[in-house]
């Protein structure tokens, strides 16, 4: 069984799924890392984000803490009377945790360590600096893929605000560790450490007038105290942000786009696209999901919508008067009724038309902007919200 | 009933917009600022993410920190905060602050990455500034809409202040937060909207914020506005002719009339009754989950974006809250 994805779902070890909020990113994902297991005798791992509550229940991860890989039952994997040929684990990223781990990880020393969990900064910061949501992801994908356990990794994205932050994550971090923001900001404590905190060099000092004067200098120092700790943990940092970097530049990893074909994510898909391209990223596929079905834009069937609005009355009147119609709610005394039921039918058509009509003009002024591989999942009836619904998904994929 | 609460809403001088991304936040937002506008308030919209996307609901090109007339009665403005706290020390310290502050704006930035509350207070300390100058007759606006951040940051935002309290023991921020808090609690002056669409997250995103803004903040809820709401297609004997005519010999009958196609019409008819059914199964949760006031916008088939969707997104909030 082989699908437009196929041979990245076959050749590549990480696959990033991203887009904007709201188009089905973490269903997609799923679906793939779904149709890979299945597919094919591979260990795949899907890295959710945040998952609606039923999917994640679907994917076994139901009241997970931490971050744990769970492995969903083989059982569940395939349609009935299919074996899946290989196993599918599914874990969420569990941000605190990872943020902790890190620091233990880097650290100089347990004390150093401690001061930084401690201090009342750290998971203010933790929580919101340089996209720390954003690095932490692809920290994550780095020591999953590290650690040789897995043939394919999946990953759906944070929701960022704008979807390249993600991948500059990591090399922002380096900048901030290895920028001179930190360095000016802690220097009066690192000349004369916390007693010499007044001293100020002429450099800080009209900062530190205002500073001290708004804010308070007492916030200011906790600040700096905490960032001398952190800074501690520099080499640690730049060295791991680098490698998370050339894990996302290597030809082993391809980012699939995901969007609807509504204005504002179209607009954000088509500028990530660009920016994946201008930095080297390879760019796998594009995936347009949730089309209004073809249908919709054939004129033919436009033309019987139509008719159907237009003879509503004679219509109504043929159905109900024909000998071989038997149906109790279609008698002559629903005839009244019948009609507005083709007129709604009609009209509905028109208005959905008129959607479809907008996605397909967007869609060919994509024209070649697009990669090689650009996939369209149509509008599903119901929500993803079962693995049945992945399948169906992945059948497209 | 519902007219009393339009005029209610309109008495207010700040009106916070927020919800998922994706659902039409800005747009919203855009049509509560016209709709005030439309009722004679002089109108200041601020858009806190700086992505553009509230200047382009109006057609007009980026904004800046300076208000600029963006549609008639109604001024924008993009946040940005060393522009905030430029204008903060100069009104604050007496300090002329000439061009860009470099190395200050830039420390400030980073303390306020760090530092809880701090930037979210150059943001939302910049809106109730204007509204206390607008209370005291010192300002041209009367009403102040706020495209405010998305339901994830939102508590964040509006809890700055008193956040500011608990971290900041001394200093000159710390003794504005009282007549902020006074401000964005009072629920004769403050709204805080919540936008959702009828699908499954951003209902469930809508529901927890409820909650979490009950439990945190002292910021008084204002209505939930559902967007995109699809039509019901047919009542329920409606829809049992429906199901009844896609099979056997009334489809024969149909397409004997209409030729073959007419089954592709049905079947485009099933999905919109499907996609429908879905959403009004997440919007009867919604209803159960919150007794906030909500408030349907219909689903435009017609345009995708743009000052149009505005217009008509203003039509339905004010046949809604009865003020057209």
């Amino acid at each position: 069984m082989t699908g437009p994805l196929a041979d990245l779902l076959t050749t590549k070890e990480v696959l990033v799924f991203c887009g904007s909020g709201g188009v089905g990113k973490t269903s997609v994902a799923a679906s793939a890392a779904l149709a890979a297991a299945t597919r094919y005798d591979a260990k795949v791992l899907v890295l959710t984000i945040d998952p609606a509550r039923r999917l994640a229940d679907a994917l076994g991860l139901d009241g997970q803490l931490g971050n744990v890989e769970r492995r969903v039952p083989t059982e569940l994997l395939g349609a009935s009377g299919q074996e899946p040929k290989g196993e599918l684990w599914a874990a969420m990223l569990d941000t605190k945790q990872s943020w902790d781990a890190l620091v233990l990880r880097h650290a100089p020393d347990s004390e150093t360590a401690y001061k930084i969990l401690e201090n009342r900064l750290y998971h203010n910061i933790t929580a919101r600096f340089v996209q720390s949501h954003d690095y932490i992801a692809m920290e994550r994908l780095y020591e999953l893929h590290a650690s040789g356990d897995w043939d394919l990794i999946v990953i759906d994205t944070p929701p960022t605000r704008n979807a390249i932050d993600f991948v500059e994550a990591p090399a922002r971090m380096a900048e901030f560790f290895g920028g001179r923001f930190i360095r000016w900001l802690t220097m009066p404590y690192r000349v004369g450490g916390r007693r010499g905190a007044r001293m100020m060099t002429m450099a800080s000092k009209p900062f530190y007038q205002i500073a001290d004067r708004v804010l308070g200098g007492e916030l200011l120092q906790d600040v700096a105290e905490f960032f001398l700790n952190f800074q501690t943990m520099q080499a640690g940092f730049v060295e791991r942000a680098n490698a998370v970097e050339a894990l996302l530049r290597n030809r082993r990893t391809a980012f699939a786009v995901v969007t609807t074909m509504e204005a504002a994510p179209l607009h954000e898909a088509e500028a990530f696209m660009a920016e994946l391209r201008a930095r080297k990223f390879h760019l796998g596929a594009l995936i347009l999901n949730k089309l209004l079905p073809a249908v919709l834009r054939d004129p033919e069937v436009a033309a019987v919508a139509e008719a159907m609005v237009e003879r509503a009355d004679e219509l109504a009147h043929a159905v109900v008067a024909d000998s071989s119609v038997h149906d109790p709610v279609l008698t002559a005394a629903n005839e009244a009724s019948l009609k507005r039921v083709f007129a709604s039918v009609g009209t509905s058509f028109a208005n959905f038309a008129m959607v479809a009509t907008r996605e397909g003009e967007l869609r060919r002024e994509l024209g070649d902007r697009t990669p090689g591989v650009v996939i369209e999942i149509p509008e599903l009836d119901g929500e993803v919200t079962d693995l049945d619904a992945l399948r169906r998904i992945g059948s497209y994929l | 009933m519902i007219g009393q609460l339009g005029s209610e809403l309109l008495a207010r001088r700040l009106h916070f917009v927020t919800g998922k991304g994706g659902v039409g936040k800005s747009t919203v937002a855009a049509a509560l600022a016209l709709l005030a506008a439309s009722q004679g308030k002089r109108v200041l919209a601020v858009e806190f993410d700086a992505k553009g996307d509230l200047a382009s609901a109006f057609e007009h090109g980026p904004v800046g920190f300076d208000p600029t007339p963006v549609a008639p009665g109604v001024h924008a403005l993009s946040m940005d905060t060393e522009a905030s706290l430029r204008e903060y020390l100069r009104l604050n310290l007496k300090i002329p602050v000439f061009g860009r502050i470099g190395p200050v704006a830039k420390t400030f930035d980073f303390l306020a990455s760090a530092a809880p509350g701090i930037k979210e207070i150059l943001t939302v300390g910049k809106v109730c500034w204007e509204v206390r100058e607008s209370i005291a007759g010192r300002s041209d606006w009367d009403v102040v809409v706020v495209d405010a951040t998305a339901t994830g940051h939102i508590v964040g935002e509006l809890d700055a202040p008193r956040a500011i309290q608990e971290l900041v023991q001394v200093g000159m921020i710390r003794s504005q937060t009282d007549w902020m808090v006074e401000i964005l609690s009072d629920p004769a002056i403050t709204a805080l909207h919540v936008v959702t669409t009828p699908e499954e997250m951003p209902v469930r995103e809508t529901i927890d914020l409820v909650g979490r803004v009950r439990e945190q903040l002292d910021v008084p809820l204002g209505i939930v506005v559902v967007n995109r709401v699809l039509p019901e297609l047919f009542t329920r004997a409606e829809e049992a002719q429906f199901e009844a005519l896609r099979s056997g010999a009334p489809l024969s009958v149909l397409q004997r009339a209409l030729g073959p196609r007419a089954i592709d019409v049905l079947d485009a008819a099933e999905l919109a009754v499907n996609l429908r059914r879905v959403r009004a199964g997440h919007l009867a949760e919604l209803r159960d989950e919150i007794d906030l006031p909500l408030v349907y916008v219909p689903y435009l088939f017609g345009r995708g974006s743009g000052l149009r969707i505005v217009r008509r997104v203003e039509t339905a909030l004010a046949e809604e809250l009865a003020l057209a």
